[in-house]
């Protein structure tokens, strides 16, 4: 307890990129893997390309990907740029075929009634499409949250600080401490992103407090 | 850039800490790991398929795991087990524990799941002609639970390979070594040869599941696992990234 008291400085700096490194690469990872989605899902060919180049992505260690991505950006190790390229980049790869199958979730007989009511096919896709699949999203997005929040602590590694970079204080100093409050700190952090994005989901699909249907 | 250099030095490819000498620790941990993972994670899955009880704790105990960072969970393990073992078990042991526990679930999904949705009207009609509820298990709703197992075992093996290069941190042999090495002395290129070797042998890893998968799943369940497996492949994939 004292270690903490005489380090929450420190702590609090580490939470912060912390939630900054989870943060970023999942937003900027949802902005472009909708538009990547919908192609793959009006596309049947863009939908085994775009699947198959996602598989392969996520073989990619993260690890490996924070290091060979300087070699291709041309940005330092040490730069946190990396882990937020990288990330994002898990997070497309995860998202685009959530998104798809999403859309592809959404009943026949829904888009067929907008349709009929007289949707042009971009306010068929905005206002019908998209919400009706929000809940696949949201759980795709529950995911990648929750995966980012854990795998920025590698960056530890390379040295690049992050709540990580308790558990190799931890280790150096043979401390249960710091590596402790580090480890229920990505728990507490993926439960609260976990539970707002439920959240989110909730507010965004009040329909589906009243019905039951499907 | 000298990656090309590192790895075109003939004395990066010798010796008790060269390419292939690491490679070899890599999948030494890997496969130990994956045996054990086997060990607990089919026998587990084909109870609770069979039963279809424990799915909810599972489900549960998987996305903890998720949340929970396989770093901070070495080095807690290390620091717990350090007064109680001795020698180079002090560094094996947490380091397989780690990866069996990132591995199990997804052996376990895969069987679990596997065996529920084998095709009814199999399992309807073996039991028509007279087999018991064991002949029916091991002879029908395995071998149409295989593909769902194999991409089981395929995302294990991949968490597994790509969590191995973290037993360099607590000092054990592997590909971690050429990243962490490299990163102590500031040698880039070494660094970026492991990131490199541990990508290379991921993707290789992943091609041959594909192929053994096409191999060892009876033909006549291709068409229907395209089907069948339908609700799982739609389930979200967990990231072998860790």
């Amino acid at each position: 307890m004292n270690w903490i008291s005489s380090n929450i400085n420190r702590i609090v700096e580490l939470t912060v990129s912390h939630i900054w490194l989870t943060l970023a690469p999942t937003i900027i990872g949802l902005i472009v893997a909708l538009p990547l989605g919908w192609w793959a899902h009006r596309w049947g060919r863009g939908y085994a390309a775009i699947v198959g180049t996602a598989g392969l992505l996520y073989t990619i260690p993260s690890l490996a990907l924070f290091i060979i991505l300087p070699v291709i950006l041309g940005t330092k190790i040490l730069d946190p740029i990396n882990i937020v390229v990288a990330l994002t980049l898990y997070t497309v790869a995860l998202l685009v075929r959530v998104v798809a199958d999403g859309l592809s979730s959404v009943p026949h007989d829904t888009v067929a009634a907008a349709e009929a009511m007289g949707y042009r096919s971009w306010q068929r896709l905005v206002l019908v499409e998209l919400p009706v699949a929000v809940p696949v999203i949201a759980a795709g997005l529950r995911v990648a949250v929750v995966s980012n929040v854990s795998i920025v602590t590698m960056a530890a590694l390379l040295g690049i600080p992050q709540l990580g970079s308790l558990f190799t204080q931890g280790f150096q100093l043979r401390l249960f401490t710091p590596l402790v409050t580090g480890v229920v700190l990505c728990v507490v952090l993926a439960v609260i992103f976990d539970g707002l994005i439920i959240w989110v989901n909730k507010l965004l699909t009040p329909w589906r407090q009243r019905t039951v249907t499907s | 850039m000298n990656i090309i250099g590192w790895f075109s030095d003939p004395a990066n490819w010798r010796g008790s800490d060269g390419i292939p000498t690491q490679i070899g620790y890599h999948l030494l941990y890997s496969a130990i790991a994956l045996l054990a993972a086997l060990a607990i994670g089919v026998p587990l899955g084909i109870v609770i398929g069979y039963t279809g009880r424990g799915e909810a704790v599972v489900a549960g105990f998987a996305n903890a795991l998720r949340a929970l960072p396989s770093l901070g969970l070495l080095v807690l393990l290390f620091l717990i087990i350090s007064p109680v073992v001795t020698g180079q078990l002090v560094y094996v042991l947490p380091t397989i524990i780690v990866l069996v526990l990132l591995a199990v679930p997804p052996i376990l999904t895969g069987t679990y799941a596997g065996i529920q949705n084998a095709d009814p009207d199999a399992v309807g009609a073996a039991r028509g002609m007279g087999f018991t509820k064991r002949q029916i298990l091991l002879r029908v709703q395995l071998p149409c639970a295989l593909p769902l197992m194999i991409s089981g075992v395929r995302s294990s093996t991949l968490q597994i390979v790509s969590t191995a290069t973290i037993a360099a941190y607590l000092g054990l042999q592997g590909l971690g070594r050429f990243i962490l090495d490299g990163r102590a002395q500031a040698d880039f290129a070494e660094m970026a040869g492991g990131a490199i070797l541990v990508a290379v042998l991921a993707i290789v890893l992943e091609f041959t599941f594909a192929w053994l998968g096409r191999l060892i799943v009876s033909p006549g369940l291709r068409r229907t696992t395209a089907k069948s497996s339908s609700p799982i492949a739609t389930a979200v994939p967990a990231p072998a990234a860790t």
